[in-house]
């Protein structure tokens, strides 16, 4: 990152309006551009309650996951091995949520995760080897031995086998009665933002699994911490500085080894939750890769909490929108997304960016014409979508993006000299 | 300076040799906590292959080696291509079409696909090193997200280019003519005791590897980027075009991986092809220290330990997925001691030099080299 970028953010930072006002007008605004986009093109479950309620779940474990790589690069660990440790989770809740109950097995998917956090922990703090290497190991690792342990545990169980633990039973989910239906007249009547906002408030108030409560607490409680605690000040600053925090008494390696095992922590309660609410029991490759995404959900965030709810929340929409009538659905957002790269070429051309400009003009025409083209997205592209966004979005965004300073780095106790 | 050579060659063999005997023990200590027969387990696993078995290792360890050279080509340049899955099931599934169509005859046409499998290969990592050395997008996450897109792609276009053989439900390409195959070296009578012919062709890779790294001005430049990015600007080197040049040489070798198995046994990409040799592939690297010796050596090991643990289940009731934790556990250990034991030889230096001084020198903290992965 040049230093002229971060000078320009700085001076945006001073200018900014309160954010909560920001983040309010990002949301009517995004509700005003599905109502558009829904009028003109006829497909009516961008915005409906249950499409919403249905991309909640379907975010909340990607944003755990995301919130395990902020804890853990925060602290100048990259973990990869995220998606080792969701599996872990899986596995736990499916294991100790089968014999001693939900929450049970919420704790037991927390707790395998952070014996995958504590594997890496060890790895890459105490050992100082290089942290892909190590997050790859513990995928490699974390994956057999779900496979191992699940033979081992769950053939003969009623409903269990080799690849699948038997049914567990769920957290307690909330629904608030008056409300859910007043909110659902207000639904269907078709007004303009009203509508949507209405759907958007009926699905928190209808069958609100308690571990997407859950999923949100860790969200802000990550940010209290990591922002406004001094631990988490020297947490972040053994991720931009390591040598420098340890010059003031910080004690380096402790601070990464604890963010590291709740960094797993996280991502294990992600992986119980895709056993748990989005699915009713443990599976064989249950987790698809949502390790990944979430790591690039907390990229596409700008290791910000902010951001990687906003990055795991276009993943889980779009992931939803594939399932449900997906070919519709990713079809009308594809006028939308070629509406976007026209409103970015003509700021990049008001900017003097011709070059950026042109491409943007031509992405553009391109998405256009494909909508043109073709009435429906076939199943296996609205599958991909989420990854094609990253790669996109990673494309023409990752200029603006600032990753901790010593984030990858291999730090050895007392190299500050 | 006998005495200081052996010591350096006892530190190199006891790093891998460290590595194997904590993985063992590791697996052996899981194996005792789930309370499995583990003089069994190893009795198994570490009996001689019969000449079927051989076969079979020598067979996987070839695809393995290639996904392990594509991945140490971007690792001597600090390129982690984590895509060699998707890339090379993209190269298999586009060698098979053309392969299937025969456009050409006999082996012209296996030439033909095999290019194609390159290319293709070549093309999309090279997607990711255009993000790399153009927009900064680390190749980690470009190439995580282009394995899935593959996986999309080739389900798709499978669909599309699938003919259905009655009474199956595999889709799966149109068959490679016999003509255009690779014919596989018996090493036996019977079925099953065939290597793939293939194996000539990746121990010319492996020499290719080796020559161009360590023999030509590119694989210095290659070496010189991969090790400092700075220094290498500094002596004139573009490092957007080595980056470039390094994730097409990797993406044409992971285009190479299939290329066995789809001339040698499968004939044809279907839905069932074998998948996961990617991820094998940067296990096995690692495991050679980029080596081209070495490479060969791990995916011997991996091959050994997936066909010794299969029949795991029905001899002894054990889940053999356990060679994936040994598997695993092998990677950390080895790129662990290997660090353990280079700063132990680094201390033995110190203490050297200290006692060649008569006065030694003020202590001073050891700044060791960083580099774990080269």
């Amino acid at each position: 990152m040049s230093t002229r970028i971060d000078v320009r953010t700085d001076k945006a930072a001073t200018r900014r309006f309160p954010r909560r006002y920001v983040v309010l007008a990002a949301i009517v605004l995004t509700l005003a551009a599905m109502s558009i986009l829904e009028m003109i093109t006829g497909a009516g479950d961008l915005t409906s309650s249950g499409t919403i309620a249905a991309t909640m779940v379907a975010t909340a474990p990607i944003m755990l996951a995301a919130l395990g790589g902020l804890w853990s690069e925060r602290a100048g660990i990259v973990n990869i091995g995220l998606e080792g440790m969701m599996i872990l989770g899986t596995y736990g809740a499916g294991y100790f949520g089968y014999h001693y109950g939900a929450w049970a097995g919420v704790v037991g998917a927390i707790m395998m995760g952070m014996i995958g956090g504590l594997v890496h922990a060890v790895a890459t703090v105490v050992f100082g080897i290089d942290h892909i290497i190590s997050g790859v190991a513990i995928n490699i690792i974390a994956l057999g031995a779900v496979q191992y342990l699940a033979s081992l545990t769950f053939v003969g169980l009623p409903g269990g086998g080799s690849t699948q633990s038997p049914k567990i039973p769920n957290v307690p989910s909330i629904t608030i009665g008056p409300l859910r239906d007043a909110l659902g007249t207000v639904e269907k009547q078709d007004l303009f933002v009203v509508s949507e906002a209405a759907a958007l408030l009926r699905a928190m108030v209808t069958n609100l699994s308690s571990l997407v409560l859950i999923a949100l607490l860790a969200l802000v409680l990550s940010y209290v911490v990591l922002w406004r605690t001094s631990f988490g000040l020297r947490l972040r600053s053994c991720g931009e500085s390591p040598a420098a925090a340890e010059s003031l008494g910080i004690k380096v390696m402790r601070y990464k080894f604890v963010a590291v095992l709740i960094s797993g922590g996280m991502a294990g309660l992600g992986g119980g939750f895709l056993a748990m609410v989005a699915s009713s029991n443990y599976r064989d490759g249950q987790t698809g890769g949502r390790g990944y995404i979430g790591l690039a959900a907390m990229i596409f965030g700008n290791w910000r909490p902010s951001g990687l709810l906003a990055g795991s929340g276009l993943f889980g929409y779009t992931e939803t929108l594939g399932l449900r009538q997906g070919g519709t659905s990713v079809h009308a957002l594809l006028l939308a997304l070629a509406v976007l790269a026209l409103a970015a070429a003509v700021w990049q051309a008001r900017q003097g960016l011709m070059r950026a400009a042109i491409i943007s003009g031509s992405v553009a025409v391109a998405i256009g014409a494909l909508y043109a083209a073709i009435d429906e997205v076939p199943g296996d592209f609205t599958r991909m979508t989420p990854y094609v966004i990253t790669l996109l979005v990673l494309a023409f965004a990752s200029q603006r993006l600032r990753m901790p300073a010593a984030d990858g780095q291999i730090y050895r106790k007392g190299s500050a000299g | 300076m006998s005495q200081e050579r052996l010591l350096r060659l006892g530190l190199a063999i006891s790093a891998p040799l460290l590595a194997l005997v904590a993985a063992f023990a590791i697996t052996s200590l899981v194996l005792i906590a789930a309370g499995d027969p583990v003089g069994e387990v190893w009795s198994t696993i570490l009996s001689v292959p019969a000449s079927r078995n051989f076969a079979n290792i020598v067979n996987n360890a070839t695809v393995l080696y290639l996904s392990g050279i594509a991945v140490a080509v971007g690792f001597r340049m600090n390129l982690f291509n984590i895509g060699v899955d998707g890339q090379y099931r993209v190269a298999a599934f586009i060698a098979a079409v053309v392969a299937g169509e025969a456009w050409l005859p006999g082996h012209l046409n296996t030439v033909l696909a095999i290019a194609a499998a390159m290319l293709a290969g070549a093309m999309w990592a090279g997607i990711a090193g255009l993000l790399r050395a153009t927009r900064g997008v680390s190749e980690v996450i470009s190439t995580i997200m282009l394995n899935f897109i593959a996986t999309g792609l080739v389900a798709y276009f499978l669909r599309k280019a699938a003919v259905r053989t009655p009474g199956s439900n595999t889709l799966a390409t149109k068959e490679i003519p016999e003509g255009s195959r690779i014919p596989n070296i018996s090493i036996g009578d019977g079925p099953g005791q065939d290597l793939y012919g293939f194996l000539v062709i990746a121990a010319v890779v492996g020499f290719a590897y080796w020559f161009l790294l360590n023999r030509t001005r590119f694989g210095f430049d290659l070496r010189a980027t991969g090790q400092s990015g700075t220094a290498a600007v500094a002596s004139g080197i573009n490092v957007r075009r080595m980056t470039i040049a390094a994730m097409l040489i990797s993406g044409a070798v992971a285009g190479l991986v299939g290329m066995p198995i789809l001339f040698g046994s499968a004939y044809s990409y279907g839905s069932t092809f074998q998948s996961g040799l990617g991820f094998a592939g940067i296990a096995i690297a690692l495991l050679g220290r980029n080596n081209p010796i070495g490479i060969a050596v791990g995916a011997l090991l991996f091959a050994y330990l997936n066909e010794q643990s299969n029949p795991l289940q029905i001899l002894v009731g054990v889940s053999p997925d356990i060679v994936a934790i040994t598997q695993g556990t092998i990677v950390l250990t080895v790129v662990i001691s290997y660090e353990v034991v280079r700063r132990f030889g680094i201390r033995l230096e110190q203490q050297a030099v200290a006692r060649a001084l008569t006065e030694p020198p003020p202590a001073r903290p050891s700044s060791p080299n960083e580099e774990v992965s080269a």
